[in-house]
């Protein structure tokens, strides 16, 4: 278990970090989700050791990272923002540097490379010089570099920038994996990326915390819950498309906009009252025809810009 | 121990793997094969002292230019980052790329054996104990500029200040026995205890001080240990 207690990080005048708390559990995939510069890759940097505090405490179980930092550092894969590598090593020389130094006895070394070669699928670069790989294979030989202790904890500062569609789900699929047995703690600011992989999410802006939870939790508790519904119906009269209110009053028409050959009529509705079904009998009743019915939830995005945007339109 | 080996053959290998330990042996030898040979017939004596003396001067630029990336290049591409979080001491890290430069500058001294090849093939009744301790005079002070050069790059994230920076210190260094006779007195005992020539001129007599021996240890200790606490400084930055 780790406990983030009262963390914050000062760079000179700039509070990075404002007294953020938390706690991740065993087997728990968590994303930290923040705009660029909120604060997250430097409350991964003071967890991982690299950087202390300026004032708060991150407990490994009953140890703290500043006073058992080697000891902590053994149980701990990481993969940095930006994903720093030494160029002009061969990915081989490299993961054995790494396992050297891990403590990862020669004899273990070969099977532990042949392991994460194959889940960060390297074999194609696995004795190429790192400098003349693609910026995918980077990315994942650093991943590789993180995994290669099989760590308790993993803490991954953006591990899918730079990796096309198929490698990301290859990625996803690999954390999702990872996560059963393993704390893993990604952050993002690539918010669909987050919603398809993690069981938490923990929102953070201008270093303070400001959603935490699942994220259907997370849309539930949005403010509003409003859902929007789009509906394209032909053979309609716009009287009776006002009239609707007036027999499913859970309805709230925004808009209506003739086209053509058919009507677009924009509604919104409570997360919690479903109107569909009363809107389609209606629909029958008055004989349109239903072209299409699209409902837009509000989805993570939405709450990610309103918690984040303090007030700014957006 | 095991981690600063670690890190010393990553190091070493490291400049074996990109051109710059070939382009340093090589100019290091053509300097120093040039300075040595120009006057070693014209004296007509049989010993290495014109390459002992050539040495230190070379090095002035060339162990900067060995030491700079050390520590400055890992900050400026972020891979400071990937080492400080793995299970190591920063002192280790300090140590194996220290020893790494130093192992360099001991093969770069290697390849002036030539010269005492040509002269122990040539020349007659040889001082084989001052060409010794010759030798380890040189390596003493190369360590000592390895370990300036090691805290210059640990100043900077950009090679070419760390560069500039290291040459300034080890000139310094080398300045001291020169300006001497303008110290006061009070002074100019301190100033030559400080001075790294007046140490190497008394081994490469042949003399194996403790005194001397404690001078160059002390130095190298002061200046690995300012780079370790600079390493350390990116804690709290």
């Amino acid at each position: 278990m780790i406990k983030v207690d009262n963390l914050s990080k000062n760079y000179d005048d700039v509070k990075a970090v404002k007294s953020i708390s938390f706690e991740l559990q065993d087997g728990q995939v968590v994303g930290f989700l923040g705009a660029n510069g909120a604060g997250k890759s430097t409350t991964l940097k003071i967890m991982t050791g690299y950087i202390s505090p300026s004032s708060g405490n991150v407990y490994y179980g009953n140890r703290n990272i500043q006073d058992d930092t080697s000891d902590i550092q053994k149980d701990i894969g990481y993969l940095p923002e930006l994903n720093p590598l030494y160029s002009e090593m061969r990915v081989h020389d490299y993961l054995k540097f790494i396992s050297d130094i891990r403590g990862i006895p020669s004899n273990d070394f070969k099977n532990a490379f042949q392991k994460v070669v194959e889940e960060c699928s390297l074999n194609a670069v696995a004795h190429r010089t790192i400098g003349n790989c693609s910026k995918g294979y980077k990315q994942r030989i650093g991943l590789a570099a993180a995994m290669i202790h099989d760590p308790k904890i993993l803490i991954l500062d953006e591990p899918v920038t730079g990796l096309d569609p198929n490698q990301i789900v290859e990625i996803r699929q690999l954390i999702k994996k990872l996560g059963k047995e393993k704390i893993v703690l990604m952050s993002s600011h690539i918010l669909q990326e987050i919603q398809a992989t993690v069981d938490r999410i923990i929102i953070i802006n201008e270093g303070s915390i400001v959603a935490d939870g699942s994220s259907e939790s997370l849309l539930k508790d949005s403010a509003g819950g409003k859902v929007e519904l789009s509906i394209d119906v032909s053979n309609a009269n716009e009287n009776d498309i006002k009239d609707m209110k007036a027999t499913i009053p859970s309805v709230d028409i925004d808009s209506i906009t003739k086209n053509d050959s058919y009507t677009n009529i924009n509604i919104k509705y409570s997360n919690n009252k479903d109107p569909r079904a009363d809107i389609f009998n209606y629909a029958v009743s008055k004989k349109w025809v239903i072209l299409e019915m699209v409902a837009t939830k509000q989805n993570l995005e939405d709450i990610f810009r309103n918690l984040t945007s303090n007030g700014k339109p957006s | 121990m095991h981690n600063t080996l670690t890190i010393f053959k990553r190091e070493l290998k490291s400049f074996f793997d990109s051109p710059m330990a070939y382009v340093f042996l090589v100019v290091f030898a053509l300097l120093n094969g040039w300075f040595f040979t120009t006057t070693f017939f014209l004296y007509g004596q049989s010993d290495l002292r014109t390459l002992f003396n050539i040495v230190p001067l070379v090095y002035l630029f060339f162990i900067p230019g060995i030491t700079m990336g050390l520590i400055s290049r890992e900050k400026g591409l972020g891979t400071i980052e990937i080492i400080s979080t793995l299970p190591i001491d920063d002192r280790d890290i300090v140590v194996g790329k220290y020893l790494s430069a130093v192992a360099l500058i001991a093969i770069a001294l290697l390849t002036t054996s030539l010269h005492f090849i040509t002269l122990s093939s040539f020349g007659n009744s040889i001082d084989y104990g001052a060409v010794f301790t010759g030798y380890l005079g040189l390596l003493l002070v190369g360590s000592v500029y390895a370990s300036v050069g090691m805290f210059s790059s640990a100043v900077t994230d950009n090679q070419v200040i760390s560069f500039i920076v290291g040459i300034a210190i080890i000139f310094v260094f080398w300045l001291f026995d020169k300006v001497l006779i303008f110290m006061p007195d009070l002074l100019a005992g301190t100033i030559q205890y400080l001075s790294v020539e007046y140490h190497l001129s008394n081994i490469s007599r042949g003399v194996i001080d403790t005194r001397n021996l404690i001078y160059f240890g002390s130095v190298i200790g002061f200046f690995l240990f300012l780079t370790t606490r600079l390493v350390e400084s990116r804690r709290w930055s």
